[in-house]
């Protein structure tokens, strides 16, 4: 799992960690809770691209779909397949579910620190 | 302005998180979330605040003839203390709303429609008025907690005398009792399960909350909002106005034959039902065999055509597993067949199945 201390955030809930350099997104915690229990994800394949910014996927709630946003553009390098098998893994710990490694990581989107994070859902 | 129901301070303290609903600010779920007050109503216990729903009593010498005339099932040999579901439809046989109807006594009827529809519902019946009839919307007067799940008896059991618990499905006790709480209790419900809808005071109505939360602390009693109120009922696939019946959706479309009673003396809609034969499109239920979830408002093919449109859907907690229902052209309706829907331009697999998906074991 990753530390969310580490890790880099977007305005729309995503977090963004690096293993040397490859991509690897997420959602946040503060994201999971509020969408409720998971019970469905979209992801790309591996081998498409992936633009910052873009959506990528999506989750689905009981109640409602989201759009998971791509922080950074690159090409998709691996799928977490186990999350596709079983969404709720994302509630039980966002930080271990991730969605995708991307390598060839070009454009990225404006990213918080986890403290301006924590500050930022603070205030919603 | 959304209205609060008198519960509303009872759920911001028990962690609901509020959305509008209906025109009132209501939890969608609390902290256990969806899927656990789900669950806990198929194995334990749930309650629910239905304060939202309306009432309107329907009194006077003529009161069983207007109800056959305004609802399309038959009221003629209702009994005091029973109730009976109906659809109430236009002249067009679409849906004004579905509601129940209770007998207090010859001539005196209470009648619950849903929230959304209660001012519709009141002018559409002042409309429709014959001489002999009183009608009044006594929505504001009335707090409702639903208490379901196979515990619902047993909790009960604990705050109040058995002289006012009702026996049998779709039965009432007009003027019970629940530690000083004067009440109507009847054996109705929106979930699938076995259950009390419990009417008092709207004042009373966290007072009722409280008590019952103490009752079944042992039992697995939990609040429960309006996510799981959807989830349990379309695993039931009982139909939700505004989903599986609208002003152009009839009650026979919807699969509610069971109460449609043609051999009546007319009824409103009567003759555009009469005509709708055979039906031109059915409500089917959907088991999704593809990847993915169905929501409602999405379009269903069969072999490259559009046959219909999905009306509900979601994963359902207890079967887990992902279904809809769906309004359908008769022609292309078989059970055992399989369809697809357009999930956001990505076709999803079905298999079209009887309804309900869910039915308990009695």
């Amino acid at each position: 799992m990753f530390d969310p201390k580490e890790l880099k955030y977007t305005k729309d809930d995503e977090w963004l960690g690096y293993e040397g350099d490859i991509a690897v997104v997420g959602i946040s915690d503060y994201a999971q809770h509020e969408l409720g229990d998971l019970v469905f994800v979209n992801l790309p394949e591996v081998g498409d691209e992936v633009v910052a910014g873009e959506a990528f996927g999506d989750v689905e709630s009981v109640k409602a779909v989201a759009d998971v946003i791509s922080p950074v553009s690159g090409i998709v390098e691996e799928i977490n397949e186990d999350i596709l098998d079983d969404a709720a893994l994302i509630n039980e710990d966002a930080y271990a579910a991730w969605f995708i490694k991307v390598k060839e990581v070009g454009d990225t989107e404006e990213l918080m620190d986890a403290d301006a994070y924590d500050a930022y859902c603070a205030a919603r | 302005m959304d209205k609060k129901t008198p519960l509303y301070d009872t759920h911001v303290k028990y962690g609901g998180r509020i959305v509008e609903f209906g025109g009132f600010l209501l939890p969608v779920q609390y902290e256990t979330g969806i899927v656990k007050e789900h669950m806990a109503v198929r194995t334990q216990a749930g309650i629910f605040d239905v304060s939202h729903m309306g009432e309107i009593l329907v009194q006077g010498e003529k009161a069983v003839d207007f109800l056959n005339l305004i609802l399309t099932n038959n009221y003629t040999d209702l009994a005091p203390g029973y109730a009976r579901y109906s659809p109430m439809c236009n002249e067009n046989g679409g849906t004004v709303d579905d509601l129940i109807v209770y007998m207090k006594a010859p001539n005196d009827y209470f009648v619950v429609v849903n929230a959304s529809n209660t001012d519709k519902d009141f002018a559409w019946m002042c409309d429709h008025k014959i001489d002999g009839v009183e009608l009044t919307n006594v929505s504001e007067q009335y707090g409702q907690v639903a208490l379901q799940g196979p515990a619902a008896e047993t909790i009960l059991r604990k705050v109040c005398d058995e002289e006012y618990i009702p026996g049998g499905y779709y039965t009432c006790k007009f003027d019970g009792e629940i530690k000083g709480i004067p009440c109507m209790i009847s054996r109705t419900g929106y979930t699938g399960e076995d259950g009390f809808e419990i009417y008092m005071p709207a004042d009373k109505a966290a007072d009722m909350w409280e008590l019952l939360i103490e009752a079944g602390k042992d039992d697995g009693l939990i609040p429960c909002a309006l996510g799981a109120r959807d989830t349990l009922r379309m695993e039931a696939a009982m139909p939700l106005y505004g989903h599986e019946l609208e002003e152009d959706i009839s009650p026979k479309t919807a699969g509610l034959g069971f109460a449609i009673k043609m051999d009546k003396p007319d009824f409103i809609g009567k003759a555009a039902l009469e005509a709708d034969t055979p039906l031109k499109q059915r409500r089917v239920g959907l088991k999704v065999t593809g990847r993915g979830i169905v929501r409602e408002h999405l379009d269903v093919y069969k072999d490259g055509k559009i046959i219909g449109h999905t009306t509900s859907g979601t994963k359902l907690p207890y079967l887990d597993g992902a279904y809809a229902m769906a309004i359908v052209d008769s022609d292309a309706r078989e059970i055992g067949s399989s369809c697809e829907v357009d999930v956001r331009g990505r076709m999803v697999e079905c298999e079209m199945v009887k309804l309900p998906f869910y039915k308990r074991e009695k």
